[in-house]
């Protein structure tokens, strides 16, 4: 059963020379104007249940995508069916009153996305608890801070859990503490089976709560498949530039990128490199080899905790260049950034290179990790004032195991911070 | 067509709460509350019944026995040209008023001159009371006849909010529109007969004066009110046939256009 499902969808906007002209289309019955596309050929489902996002530079039809998608603009070609009540956090406080209370705000913006007043009246009460803001609901709601507007916007637009809840970056406000409460009641509504539509340029939260995505550029399904594929080829083409469309053809927008294997075995581990490496860059230099090894220089996959390892690569130059910048980092398997540093934080002087140079750089790591699978990047940057640019750089180059060891002191959570307990 | 009865009907409580909320909203910060949505129409048949009543003492023809008589009729006309007034002068921009809302959610769109031409009666029932109030007042009051407005007064609120319909939803494209209502109405009001009376216009352009839609239902209305009779039947007659045929043009050109509209605010 799909909660959505989008079929050959394509929005023009019309276009007029001038004011005249649709008077004159209209009278006449003529055409005048010409097309501009915004979306063109968009097809996915989103089965239900599950999650989905949908990830693009601005500008890139994200926006119209979900007007269309909720109704609130009709698509031009192509079809829509979205089975279910929908909820959209799109514009959180839509139809607030200044001069009103929360309360009567609430009750007004709640029917406004079609909840009845009967429903809106029961769920208050959890409207008021969930908002927590206090005494302030009877008041007006222009002596709140924006934080308590959106607070109190979010709690009446999830009041009752829709079938399919759309997210537009509404999150991005209030303190992070509510955010944290947002994503809590969101993830429950996944859990109790909603269908989530996410759009966000946040990649991370893309690869924490959605399934799979689509990546949309300029109009057009760049990327669609496993969300983690997805944001790896959405970052490779946002500090890749333009160029990364005009000398790589993009992958198919079927087929996933991300072997589907299960990295919890240690067979994967010695398999790596897996085909979800991802190699980008402006061409100016090229990452050549890269590995993890111990102190005795012996390339490793599997480290203890805690022990010494030195994380290396070799980059072969194309041009000279007075101050490269090397960059890395580790993230967990679900794609959160565990670690990163670059030779400029680490105030490594700049070393000059010419065009051929041959540099091997080793970062010296503890990771200090819980037991699992960690995912490392290397890169190499040119940085300026307005920009820094990747002049090569690989994503997920390497995997390393972490295991346990006797002195770990962590039971959950990515970090090991060295606990030490004593009742006093 | 259906379906837009049937989203206005889901959608009912909403434009209730929105009615009543537009109607708070005009004194929720004020001291004296509801005392201003009462007084300025107070003062405006004050100063209509003071000004013509007592100072200036125009005399109606065949009308001179009765006291306050061109009161009485000056007020039946301005209160029921307000209210068309008013209604056309929102629903001109209604659209437009509320992009913000069109743009980004997702509830029919016929909500919002329905919940403009409710707003507008709310103030129209205010004066209309005082109005009743006053020939209470000065002994002058209908009766039984008063039950005539109510079908006239359908008539009117159907024939604006179709005009209006087709004002606001052209005014999306063209904003021009709202430009000319102003204006519209300016001229309307002069070639009405609700300051004057229709027996100073000359002979030969009284007939044309029958074209106008709202000189037949003010002549019902101060008919109603002034001469205490019932109105003249088949003029409104024809106007009822007029009105049903531009209710289905506006309901069919905001179809027609709706979808484009969000596009255009």
């Amino acid at each position: 059963m799909n909660a959505i499902a989008v079929n050959g969808l394509g929005k023009a906007y019309k276009r007029y020379p001038s004011r005249w002209a649709r008077i004159y289309e209209w009278l006449t019955g003529g055409v005048s104007h010409e097309k501009r596309w915004a979306l063109k050929d968009i097809s996915f489902e989103v089965p239900a249940g599950t999650a989905f996002g949908i990830i693009g530079v601005n500008g890139a039809g994200k926006s119209t995508l979900l007007k269309i998608i909720t109704g609130t603009t009709p698509a031009t070609v192509g079809t829509v069916d979205v089975s279910g009540r929908v909820a959209a956090l799109l514009e959180l406080g839509m139809g607030f009153h200044p001069d009103f209370t929360g309360r009567e705000n609430a009750l007004m913006s709640g029917q406004l996305i079609g909840l009845s007043l009967t429903d809106l009246k029961n769920a208050m009460p959890a409207i008021e608890a969930f908002a927590g803001i206090g005494d302030f609901i009877d008041q007006p709601v222009r002596t709140y801070s924006s934080g308590m507007q959106t607070r109190l916007a979010f709690s009446v637009a999830t009041a009752i859990r829709p079938d399919i809840l759309i997210i537009d970056e509404a999150l991005s406000v209030g303190d992070a503490a509510f955010q944290r409460k947002c994503f809590q009641r969101i993830e429950k509504f996944k859990s109790e089976g909603s269908t989530l539509l996410f759009v966000s340029h946040d990649i991370e939260a893309v690869k924490r709560l959605c399934d799979s995505a689509l990546f949309i550029h300029d109009g057009l399904v760049a990327h669609k498949g496993q969300a983690r594929a997805v944001c790896d080829t959405y970052e490779r083409t946002l500090f890749g530039g333009e160029k990364f469309f005009a000398e790589y053809s993009l992958p198919s927008s079927t087929g996933n990128t991300l072997k589907k294997t299960d990295l919890e075995s240690d067979t994967d581990i010695a398999n790596f490199p897996p085909d979800c490496t991802q190699i980008y860059g402006n061409g100016e230099a090229e990452i050549i080899d890269c590995w993890i090894e111990d102190l005795t220089a012996e390339r490793i996959n599997l480290a203890q905790a805690g022990e010494r390892i030195n994380w290396c690569y070799k980059v072969r130059f194309n041009i000279e260049l007075a101050d490269p910048v090397y960059s890395m980092m580790v993230k967990t398997r679900d794609g959160h950034a565990v670690f990163g540093t670059d030779s400029t934080t680490l105030l490594m002087p700049h070393r000059k290179v010419a065009a051929g140079d041959l540099m091997t750089i080793k970062f010296a790591l503890t990771p200090t990790l819980i037991p699992g699978n960690y995912y490392f990047n290397c890169g190499v940057r040119r940085d300026s004032a307005a920009e820094s640019e990747f002049m090569s750089r690989r994503v997920d180059a390497a995997v390393l195991r972490v295991s346990g060891s006797r002195t770990s002191s962590a039971a959950v959570g990515p970090a090991d911070l060295n606990a030490e307990i004593t009742l006093l | 067509m259906m379906a837009i009865f049937r989203a206005i009907w889901n959608y009912r409580q909403f434009i209730a709460s929105s009615v009543w909320r537009e109607f708070q909203s005009r004194y929720r910060a004020s001291l004296l509350g509801v005392f201003w949505t009462v007084a300025q129409p107070l003062a405006l048949l004050l100063i209509y019944t003071v000004v013509f009543g007592r100072v200036m003492r125009p005399s109606l023809p065949g009308h001179e026995q009765t006291p306050y008589a061109f009161s009485i009729y000056l007020c039946a006309g301005v209160i029921f040209w307000t209210l068309f007034a008013e209604m056309l002068t929102r629903l001109s921009t209604v659209f437009v008023d509320n992009a913000t809302l069109i743009k980004k959610t997702n509830f029919p769109r016929v909500c919002l001159p329905v919940i403009a031409t409710l707003s507008a009666l709310v103030n129209f029932t205010i004066i209309f009371s005082l109005y009743l109030a006053f020939l209470i007042l000065i002994d002058h009051f209908p009766g039984r006849l008063l039950v005539a407005v109510i079908p006239v007064l359908m008539l009117q609120v159907l024939f604006t909010l179709a005009l209006g319909i087709i004002f606001g939803t052209l005014n999306v494209f063209f904003r021009d529109i709202a430009q000319f209502t102003g204006v519209l109405l300016q001229f309307w009001f002069w070639l009405t007969p609700i300051v004057y009376v229709i027996n100073i216009v000359p002979e030969e352009y009284r007939y044309w004066m029958n074209f106008n839609p709202i000189k037949l239902l003010m002549t019902a209305y101060q008919e109603i009110f002034l001469v205490q009779a019932w109105p003249n039947l088949p003029s409104l007659i024809s106007l009822s046939v007029g009105t049903v045929l531009l209710v289905f043009f506006s309901a069919l050109l905001l179809l027609r256009l709706e979808p484009e509209m969000v596009d255009e605010l």
